[in-house]
């Protein structure tokens, strides 16, 4: 009897009801999703059970009614970037392909909770970026223009404003970088990323979507320039589509269909500081100082930085970067000198030339990619996954995206994001 | 952290040097815009023995080759451009 989760065909629904019932009487949460045996053919593989992949699947299967799809991984739903990002939410970018885009996302992530009928506790606290040269300054003015004209909450604030929204910040003009002025998004905010990758991959496992862990793609087969499936240690599988969403792997994976991408994989490095009593409102960004800081609702900081200036497959944290992190944070908040580090680690980056994604297909037919997300990803996913759907459903690139095609590169057709990377890369 | 020879000052912190990329042969000089592009963008970026410039910014200022492990961080070879390549052999993706 207490079987009849994991057979059933559509999971339980979650609902305080339903928690409270359950929490009466202490019997096992089924599982969230349903493992299968590997098939010999499917409609569309997916490469890469990271939020971009994911979500693919979900809205293939939900907005499209394309659900025989496997969605393969080499190691764990949201093992990659997916699980390793700092949980930023925001749209305030600098070109309006750019805003448009990220801003479909932030409409995709405030109803994902009902969507997806799983709690991404998604927290719209404000986004605040630094100013601390005339330069950055600029900038912001001119991505608070570009944001306003798209319809996205964003304005160019003062000094004193910042120091309203963050009392313990320095804002002095004694600060060896002073506070000039900041970029406020009060939209933007931060949401628990790992609930994002469970719930769309419960999701979509729900509408008959396959994840199959631990299953690396070893190879892609192509003939006569059109895809014909993939090779996995667990067989062959045939498939007309196959949709990468390797990220940092990307160009690994682009490689076995020998499509070459450019990208450049870096690491990034992130950190985590004891909890303490949640007191930091707004996420705060400093291109200056490289770093970005937010509370999580557990009271832990959230520290990111700059990608490792050398490209590298490698996930190691180190010595220089918890280094210059204290000494950044510390610039903007000496408050927080006796808090301790908990954790640090990497993730991997899959950097492009002009800081924007690579969407869309490729010379080789059938061979899709959603990749080049650099340090972007994270919060693109939604909005990615369901242009991806539509593009994999319809055979047409959806508007939303056709800027970010690969052949921009071969055409010259670059759009330039790096004005509206967080910090400096 | 890497711990990087140079050729002139010998080993140092990485963060003495600034990355320039993998190194890659320049399109010829009747090169088209679309063979341009694809040395500017285009890269291999594997996971394994990589060839790439770097240099060192803060020190002698020479650029150098060096042959790099992009999963280990791992560096076999360095030398200034135009000297005699060590004699290593590239295993890609390994």
């Amino acid at each position: 009897m207490r079987q009849r989760g994991a057979t059933r065909r559509r999971p339980q629904r979650y609902s305080a009801f339903g928690l409270l019932r359950h929490g009466l009487r202490h019997d096992d949460w089924p599982r969230v999703w349903r493992t299968s045996e590997l098939d010999r053919r499917y409609d569309v593989v997916i490469v890469g059970a990271g939020v971009h992949g994911l979500a693919a699947a979900y809205y293939l299967a939900s907005k499209h009614g394309i659900s025989k799809v496997a969605v393969l991984d080499k190691g764990y739903v949201g093992g990659g970037g997916s699980g390793r990002n700092t949980a930023i939410l925001r749209s305030n970018y600098l070109t309006p392909e750019g805003v448009r885009f990220y801003e479909r996302s932030m409409e995709l992530y405030r109803n994902l909770a009902v969507d997806l009928n799983f709690n991404v506790m998604f927290a719209q606290r404000g986004h605040l970026t630094l100013a601390h040269t005339d330069a950055s300054l600029r900038t912001m003015v001119w991505r608070a223009e570009v944001n306003k004209l798209q319809g996205v909450n964003s304005e160019v604030v003062s000094p004193e404003e910042v120091k309203r929204l963050v009392p313990f910040m320095d804002v002095s003009n004694h600060a060896r970088y002073p506070i000039l002025g900041a970029l406020y998004h009060p939209p933007g905010g931060i949401i628990r990323h790992d609930a994002v990758n469970w719930g769309y991959a419960r999701a979509a496992n729900a509408l008959g979507v396959e994840i199959h862990q631990n299953t690396e793609v070893t190879g892609i087969t192509v003939r006569d320039g059109r895809v014909q499936g993939v090779t996995t240690p667990r067989g062959e599988i045939a498939a007309p589509i196959v949709l990468n969403c390797t990220a940092g792997w990307a160009s690994l994976v682009a490689g076995m269909a020998g499509v070459k991408l450019p990208i450049i994989t870096h690491p990034l490095q992130a950190a985590v500081t004891e909890p303490v009593k949640v007191f930091l409102g707004a996420v705060v960004v400093s291109g200056s100082l490289h770093v970005y800081v937010s509370q999580t609702d557990r009271g832990e900081l959230v520290f990111g930085a700059s990608t490792d200036p050398y490209a590298s497959y490698s996930m190691r944290g180190s010595l220089e970067f918890t280094e210059e992190l204290a000494s950044h944070v510390l610039e903007l908040m000496p408050s927080i000198g006796r808090m301790r580090v908990l954790r640090q680690w990497a993730g991997l980056c899959d950097m492009t030339p002009d800081f924007s994604p690579v969407m869309g297909t490729t010379p080789v037919e059938g061979f899709l990619v959603d990749v080049g997300w650099g340090t972007y990803g994270f919060k693109a996913g939604p909005a990615a996954g369901e242009a991806m759907a539509e593009l994999v459903a319809t055979g047409r690139t959806p508007e939303l995206i056709s800027a970010f095609g690969l052949a921009r590169f071969e055409q010259g057709r670059l759009v330039g994001e790096r004005g509206a990377a967080s910090v400096g890369h | 952290m890497i711990l990087l020879p140079c050729p002139h000052c010998g080993k140092r912190n990485s963060n003495e040097f600034s990355y320039l990329g993998e190194s890659a042969p320049r399109p010829t000089e009747t090169g088209d815009a679309k063979l341009w592009r694809a040395y500017l963008y285009t890269k291999e970026n594997p996971a394994g023995w990589t060839r790439e410039t770097w240099l060192h910014s803060g020190g002698c200022g020479k650029a150098f080759l060096a042959e790099r492990h992009s999963v280990t961080n791992e560096v076999r070879a360095t030398w200034l451009p135009g000297r005699k390549e060590p004699d290593t052999t590239t295993e890609a993706g390994s």
